[in-house]
């Protein structure tokens, strides 16, 4: 036994032995330690994404259930009008978020990377701090801020800047400021990872060399750190076209995204072979955005 | 460059990063601010009262929300946390065919939009005839949380020692004692780091939560979400500064135990 246990520990640290047929004594532990998560992930991941997919190709039954059929009519009501303006909202308005991200957060990760190792810590945290508060309880925050007779329009008014209060909330703006600020940290966080990463002695060669350091950044830090600007701008663009709670509550009626498309169509309309259409289209379009990804030379480690 | 231009590049960084800072806690900090409010309205500052922070005791709905909440946290945790140390474990330690394909099905729950989880769930859960409830919530949770453990822990795994494990048995341990006394107290830090992690993304949901919640089971952002149509009452906000401090308090303690931990490891 003492021996078999040992020569186990040993071909355990071994890379390649999976030609040779797995010893009883391995194949036990591993399928305790590993079964659970895969049986897992087949239940409540895979079994769910591939009944969406099925329901996609339904009909909608007359009391909101399901009705089995084949069909790509729900695929091809995406293509109304209606709801490409739909799409081309929420595209906008995720590029926008998007670029906003990225704006305001390069610089900012660019400073946190380049401070002391103790302000590092604490930079970084305060930027974790919010996170435990619930999204949706800060999304509440900013309508105090925004609302017609809130925060803002009263300091406004108050001081004479304003006579009369702006319509803030319920605005394409407020839902832009909402998800910024939400997904603001996703930004940041690899960005942070990857100018943190970069070595310095390049910018010193760099400089040695002769360059200047706008020069310097835009040959030597951009380019590096390309593969945390496509992290970052992935994990901003795919939530803001699902955080549907944001538009609700920020938006009003006036802002609906492809989110509360989906959402209305599994809770109000109960039209669910349309819904799961969109979420199908949601996933292939995330699957494509990954792929451009990874040939950038992007890791999926990077997006945790 | 100059001194001059530099104190000034420096000057501007540091008002740019408060800028920053500012935004990211102005929504939190009217939230507190509105909770000493007297008026029951959070509109205007009429005094200063601690009375909602009794009153929020008396509102049932929002305790039941706040159990539900610490609820589903907790156990989604403990769960994702026990079974997604064992797979990191595992697929550290084992090579076997398809543990490529169990790697890239981990990162699917991570990459898909929540939407598309919180949708699959719920129909998911229709056609099985599963009410929805308090269980359907702590299943969702760790659905999406157990593949961060997985990531987090194998992640500090990367550097431990098999030898370690090796000596222990060859000195007679077996494969159980090893695990407990061996393997487990050195990857402590790495399933802490995980659980956090997991902790944070089970407070932090709106989305998922939103479709596999029932109406006996409603969390706190599900709650808040419910009110904010007909108006929120002083006493949220009194909870939600509560919880606040407390994270607060979590977050220093977790600091120093962090800073021991590090100073301990450099001895």
């Amino acid at each position: 036994m003492n021996s078999a246990t040992t020569a186990t520990a040993v071909f355990g640290s071994e890379v390649n032995t999976s030609k040779k047929r797995m010893p009883f004594s391995r194949f036990v532990p591993l399928l305790l330690m590993v079964g659970p998560v895969i049986l897992w992930l087949l239940i409540f991941v895979a079994a769910p994404l591939l009944y969406i997919f099925v329901i996609s190709f339904m009909k909608k039954g007359i009391y909101g259930g399901v009705v089995v059929s084949l069909n790509f009519e729900n695929y091809l009501r995406i293509f109304d009008p209606l709801y490409l303006r739909i799409f081309l909202v929420s595209i906008i308005i995720a590029t926008a978020t998007t670029v906003l991200c990225l704006i305001l957060g390069y610089p900012f990760a660019y400073i946190i990377a380049r401070a002391s190792d103790r302000n590092k810590n604490i930079l970084l945290s305060l930027i974790m701090l919010p996170f435990w508060t619930n999204s949706l309880i800060r999304t509440y925050g900013w309508i105090i801020l925004l609302r017609t007779n809130g925060t803002f329009n009263t300091l406004l008014v108050s001081t004479h800047l304003i006579s009369q209060p702006l319509q803030m909330l319920y605005t394409n703006g407020a839902v832009m400021v909402g998800m910024v600020y939400t997904l603001f940290p996703f930004m940041v966080l690899p960005l942070y990872s990857s100018l943190e990463k970069l070595d310095r002695s390049l910018l010193e060669a760099a400089n040695d060399l002769g360059a200047t350091p706008r020069r310097a950044f835009l040959r030597v830090t951009l380019p590096l750190t390309v593969p945390g600007i496509f992290a970052g701008c992935i994990q901003v663009f795919i939530p803001t076209l699902g955080y549907f709670f944001i538009s609700d509550l920020l938006g009003g009626g006036n802002s609906i995204l492809v989110g509360n498309l989906i959402r209305n169509q599994f809770l109000a309309a109960r039209d669910w072979p349309f819904g799961a259409a969109l979420s199908i289209l949601l996933i292939v379009f995330t699957i494509v955005l990954m792929r451009v990804y990874k040939h950038f030379g992007g890791s999926l480690e990077n997006i945790t | 460059m100059n001194i001059h231009n530099k104190r000034l590049n420096k000057f501007l960084s540091a008002a740019f990063v408060t800028l920053i800072y500012i935004f990211l806690y102005l929504p939190i900090a009217i939230i507190v601010f509105f909770s000493f409010n007297s008026s029951k309205l959070n509109v205007v500052f009429q005094g200063f009262t601690l009375q909602w922070y009794g009153v929020m005791f008396q509102n049932g709905d929002l305790m039941s929300a706040l159990k539900n909440t610490a609820i589903v946290a907790v156990s989604s945790v403990v769960i994702s946390v026990f079974i997604g140390t064992l797979a990191a474990i595992g697929m550290f330690r084992y090579e076997f065919k398809g543990k490529s394909i169990v790697d890239s099905f981990l990162y699917i729950p991570i990459v898909i939009p929540e939407i598309v989880m919180g949708i699959s769930l719920l129909a998911f859960y229709h056609i099985l005839s599963i009410s929805l409830g308090i269980l359907t919530l702590i299943l969702a949770h760790v659905t999406f949380s157990m593949p961060y453990v997985v990531v987090t822990v194998r992640s500090r795994l990367s550097g431990y020692d098999m030898s370690l494990e090796e000596a222990a048995m060859d000195l007679g341990a077996t494969r159980m004692h090893t695990l407990t006394r061996i393997t487990l107290p050195i990857i402590a830090p790495g399933i802490l780091a995980g659980a956090m992690l997991a902790l944070t993304l089970s407070l932090d949901d709106v989305i998922v939560s939103f479709f596999t919640t029932g109406v006996d089971s409603v969390t706190l952002p599900i709650y808040i979400f419910n009110k904010v149509k007909t108006g929120v009452s002083p006493d949220i906000n009194a909870l939600i500064t509560v919880i606040i401090l407390v994270t607060l308090l979590v977050m220093l303690l977790m600091r120093t135990f962090d800073a021991r931990t590090s100073k301990k490891e450099q001895a």
